[in-house]
């Protein structure tokens, strides 16, 4: 049973969501990996503004290979989550309340996640031709320089995705996989 | 002496680069295929039912399986009756794969120096391990690797007195803390002996094997049956959700080594296992 979610998220629907649940996302999300999260803070840290106002939205990570003629975006899988840790609790603190990726992520990103109400979803990786059918409009909407790595606004139409770790830091992997251990 | 002008190896190149980001090896597919009958989860078995569907998708459409189309490696074997033609032979690979990637509409994902981190903007260059070898042919094997999963692998140097227990705990703890990371199920590559970067060339090439593939010696073959099983009760599972899959297989290569050392190279990679050969 699928979750239909709106983006951006309400603090609400972020409540609602717990790990383990399969949802599909609508609406419009923003796509940053490492280069483009550098470049945020850095602008924060000289006190400019974000490229685009970050309350509620849904940032996925993930650097999409090229269109081909006719196609919207190319294949556009999540990247690991982990190397977008040391700059996501400043984000979350700015209302960010979720974020598309895979893998793990530290204890500051779940403290803040828990401290201001986000959700962490995963998106299968290494399933980007699938993903990319979810993806019906993309624009590169700051740091065009960065090619892939470019900020993109995406609308998405019923995007498959986990949750992985909800607002109260409960966390999929390790339920999951303390449901298949064998210890013998 | 034969003679291979470099415009074939261009061409040969570009192709491979296609076609191995393309289409996933026949021998994947369908270990996949079978994952999805023997997974205990629910959410696993949908998941490697996604995956399997992806590869669909992407050989239909011609599209990269995975946005991560990699960093070019190269295996080479050159046949020491062979004389190339043309160009240098590293510009001939790099030019093929300048013109794979971008007529395959794949992801430039190359940096040119790894603290400036500004992107080459066409993939190269390429990763080339060459060999001199018998005959008169030119073998090419293509293994794009995304680094999802090439961050989480590790070499390790063991004490001798270590020995197989050793070498089976640094695997497993190498896997065990990949975790979701490395986009599991996933296939691992472990090189064992040689000197240190002998170890990770080997563990590299043992993911350019097919899944078939029966290793001729039975001590490693039992070895892998093991180590396959022992990672599957970590509970992982696929993407980590938690499942019976974590690993689909695992491929050992050995070299003799020093009196002093045990080396150990663990490479792992996705479910994505892109390799692709020909044969000039």
């Amino acid at each position: 049973m699928n979750k239909i979610i709106t983006a951006p998220l309400t603090i609400d629907v972020v409540k609602t969501l717990k790990a383990g649940d399969n949802c599909l996302v609508s609406g419009y999300i923003y796509t940053a990996r490492d280069a483009a999260h550098k470049r945020m803070i850095e602008a924060l840290n000289r006190g400019e503004e974000l490229p685009f106002d970050i309350k509620n939205q849904i940032i996925y990570y993930v650097g999409p290979c090229p269109a081909r003629e006719g196609h919207i975006i190319g294949s556009c899988g999540p990247t690991t989550s982990g190397r977008m840790d040391a700059y996501t609790p400043k984000l979350l603190e700015l209302g960010l309340k979720g974020m598309i990726g895979k893998g793990e992520r530290d204890k500051s990103v779940i403290e803040a996640m828990i401290k201001y109400g986000a959700v962490y979803f995963g998106a299968i990786g290494g399933a980007g031709a699938l993903l990319a059918k979810s993806v019906e409009e993309s624009e590169i909407i700051a740091y065009h320089d960065l090619g892939a790595e470019a900020i993109r606004r995406l609308k998405v139409k019923d995007f498959p995705v986990t949750v992985i770790i909800d607002c109260e830091g409960n966390n999929l992997y390790q339920i999951g996989r303390k449901s298949f251990e064998i210890n013998d | 002496m034969r003679t291979i002008h470099t415009d074939t190896i261009i061409e040969a190149v570009k192709n491979l680069c296609i076609e191995a980001n393309c289409s996933l090896p026949n021998d994947v597919y369908c270990a996949i295929e079978k994952s999805i009958g023997t997974e205990k989860s629910q959410i696993g078995k949908g998941i490697l039912e996604k995956i399997k569907e992806n590869a669909d998708i992407a050989k239909e459409q011609n599209m990269p399986i995975c946005q991560d189309t990699g960093m070019a490696i190269f295996f080479v074997k050159i046949g020491q009756d062979v004389h190339i033609e043309g160009e240098y032979l590293y510009d001939a690979i790099n030019e093929g794969v300048r013109r794979g990637y971008k007529e395959g509409y794949m992801r430039n994902s190359i940096v040119r120096d790894p603290l400036d981190r500004v992107n080459t903007g066409d993939n190269t260059p390429a990763v080339i391990h060459t060999e001199i070898v018998a005959g008169d042919k030119l073998e090419i094997i293509f293994a794009p690797k995304g680094f999802g999963s090439e961050n989480m692998s590790a070499t390790c140097m063991l004490k001798p007195s270590q020995g197989e227990a050793g070498v089976i705990d640094f695997v497993l703890d190498t896997v065990k803390k990949a975790g979701a990371n490395p986009c599991p199920p996933i296939f691992v590559g472990v090189g064992i002996g040689g000197s240190m970067e002998k170890a990770a060339i080997l563990s590299k090439y043992a993911l350019t094997r097919d899944v078939e593939y029966e290793n001729p010696n039975p001590y490693y073959r039992k070895m892998e049956e093991f180590l396959k099983d022992e990672i599957n009760k970590l509970g992982i599972g696929p993407q980590g959700f938690g499942g019976s899959n974590t690993c689909l297989r695992v491929f050992i290569e050995t070299f003799p080594t020093h009196i002093a050392g045990l080396p150990v190279a663990v490479n792992i990679c996705c479910h994505v296992l892109r390799h692709k050969k020909i044969v000039i």
